[in-house]
């Protein structure tokens, strides 16, 4: 049953010897536990490891992210949004390509941003960490690395410039908004409605914003980083805002990482003349 | 109804294994009350610790069926019916004897903590708003039962890493000081470089275990983390700091200093 020696058996600076380690109790084994602890790392993998083939997919194939005047549509799949370069096919925006020299899929430099976001975002560090990474795979189970720093060290110390990612979401969430908002147009079908397309992109925005205002780095700049909420009522007020949002980021971040697929699939599925984009008003 | 059958770690630091034991069930029972039904038949020398059996003293955490759990607050019918129950000692820690570990680690732990310093008294005495009284109050629901500390893999997976992690429960607590409005310690530095908190990777195994339901991971630990960011990685923050000519508040200097 003894499992491993502690070289700091006391520290000193008191007159009782304080035991830290020596043998442990229980037998040696990974985990005493019978339930099935494996299933959610194994769901987590499956859910993450499809998005994140899907996505690369999406961003490479460079075509159909766009439903245009010629369909009476405005639609553009949020992998493609803002549209970037030349090779980019949105209606008014490709007159004002700003990466001429830029030919293969403009996806590739828009994605690393939201990729940065979310592989910096504390919630999901915890399911990579858990389900991909093992350390550890369930509370209780043995993690399976023979030495671990956690994030103290390089390159995992880099997970502290999450707040900066969080603003070029911001910056993503009011693109992604202006979208939604032109969405709502439908060129020679009446000028201006309401279709699936546009309800689809109106819900991808909101549930963005839901996902970077409950955001940990959100909370603490809003006020959570002050002393005293006393002192500054008005950062209280948001943070008072923020809090419970923030017990849901988790929700917030599934739900949004498969609504912004779902939109992609959707533009794609419309541009790509495979379904129509009904209009409801 | 079938017979409860209880494995029960028996042992000390010298080695041990698992006894079985057979017992009729009874109702409403709890995992420590049957514990306490073998030590009053089959083995009055069973070694386990508990005081209140109201979940409100933090004694009587171990491990059942593999999880961290306080054995008065465990009903024995919320465990799946007719299978083993098997009880172990908290697996992070030293065992004396049986259920019974040496928790000194977090109390060591606890000694290193940086002290409240408050600013000299004002006239009229201190006064605090309910809003900053309220913001701790999750933290004091602590019963330092241990059991987040049994769980977190940083040390309970690398014993190497105790001498350097204060662990979740202490985090609690330095979150709490520095949540506080009259507290002028700066602990940030602390935390960072002696007391391991990069090496929490917020895998919220402690916020699992709590039986205070306490939201150590996101209310402590995170806030922690964006702290220790603003002080250390953020270079707009230490612009800011600069141009207005501020310094960070005195780093506090662990009340004991853990072994280098
Ligand atoms: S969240 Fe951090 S402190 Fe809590 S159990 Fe996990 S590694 Fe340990
Ligand atoms: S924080 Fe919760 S789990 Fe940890 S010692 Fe306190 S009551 Fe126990
Ligand atoms: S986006 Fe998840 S914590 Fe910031
Ligand atoms: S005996 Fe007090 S918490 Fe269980």
């Amino acid at each position: 049953m003894t499992t491993t020696e502690n070289s700091a058996t006391r520290v000193d600076n008191s007159s009782t010897p304080v035991i830290l380690g020596g043998a442990r109790g229980g037998p040696d084994v990974t985990t005493m536990r019978t339930d099935r602890w494996w299933l959610a790392p194994v769901i987590t993998v499956a859910i993450l490891g499809s998005f994140v083939i899907y996505a690369t997919w999406a961003a490479f194939v460079n075509k159909d992210y766009y439903v245009g005047a010629n369909m009476h549509r405005d639609l553009i799949s949020p992998f493609y949004s803002p549209c970037l370069t030349q090779s980019c096919v949105a209606t008014g925006a490709a007159n004002k390509a700003v990466f001429s020299w830029w030919t293969i899929s403009p996806a590739l430099l828009i994605l690393i941003f939201p990729l940065g976001f979310r592989m910096t975002c504390y919630y999901y560090r915890r399911s990579y960490y858990r389900s991909f990474w093992w350390a550890p795979p369930a509370c209780s189970v043995a993690d399976s690395h023979k030495s671990y720093s956690g994030e103290s060290r390089f390159p995992l110390i880099m997970q502290n410039v999450h707040r900066y990612f969080w603003y070029f979401g911001l910056v993503f969430n009011v693109l992604l908004t202006y979208d939604a908002v032109m969405a709502f147009r439908t060129p020679g079908d009446g000028g201006i409605g309401v279709t699936i397309g546009t309800m689809v992109l109106c819900l991808n925005a909101t549930l963005l914003w839901g996902y970077s205002l409950s955001c940990h780095a959100c909370r603490h700049l809003c006020g959570g980083q002050v002393r005293s909420f006393s002192k500054h009522p008005i950062r209280y007020k948001f943070w008072k805002f923020v809090t419970p949002l923030n017990a849901k980021h988790m929700q917030f971040a599934w739900v949004s990482l498969f609504v912004v697929a779902l939109t992609d699939v959707y533009v794609r599925l419309v541009a790509s003349g495979t379904i129509t984009d009904f209009k409801l008003f | 109804m079938s017979d409860v059958k209880m494995r029960i770690w028996r042992g000390d630091k010298d080695g041990g294994e698992f006894e079985n034991y057979s017992l009729k069930p009874q109702e409403g029972e709890v995992v420590l009350d049957v514990i306490h039904r073998i030590q009053a038949t089959e083995a009055p020398d069973l070694a386990c610790r508990w005081n209140c059996k109201a979940g409100k003293c933090g004694s009587c955490s171990a491990e059942i069926n593999g999880k961290p759990r306080l054995l008065c607050m465990t009903r024995m019918d919320q465990l799946p019916e007719g299978e083993e129950v098997t009880v172990t000692p908290m697996r992070a820690f030293p065992i004396i004897r049986d259920l019974v570990s040496d928790v000194s680690y977090n109390f060591e732990k606890a000694r290193q903590v940086p002290a409240f310093l408050p600013p000299p008294r004002p006239e009229g005495g201190y006064r605090m708003s309910q809003a900053d009284v309220e913001r701790g109050q999750e933290f004091r629901q602590c019963i330092e039962c241990f059991m987040c500390q049994d769980v977190c893999h940083v040390i309970r997976d690398h014993e190497e890493n105790k001498t350097n992690y204060a662990g979740p429960r202490l985090f609690i607590r330095y979150a709490e000081l520095e949540m506080h409005p009259l507290d002028t310690n700066d602990r940030r530095d602390l935390v960072r470089d002696k007391m391991g908190l990069g090496m929490c990777n917020i895998t919220k195994c402690c916020t699992e275990v709590c039986p205070e339901h306490i939201k150590i991971t996101d209310n402590a630990i995170i806030p922690l983390k964006e702290r220790v960011v603003d002080a250390d990685f953020d270079p707009v923050a230490w612009l800011g700091r600069k141009i207005l000519r501020r310094t960070k508040r005195t780093p506090a200097e662990a009340s004991v200093q853990p072994e280098a």
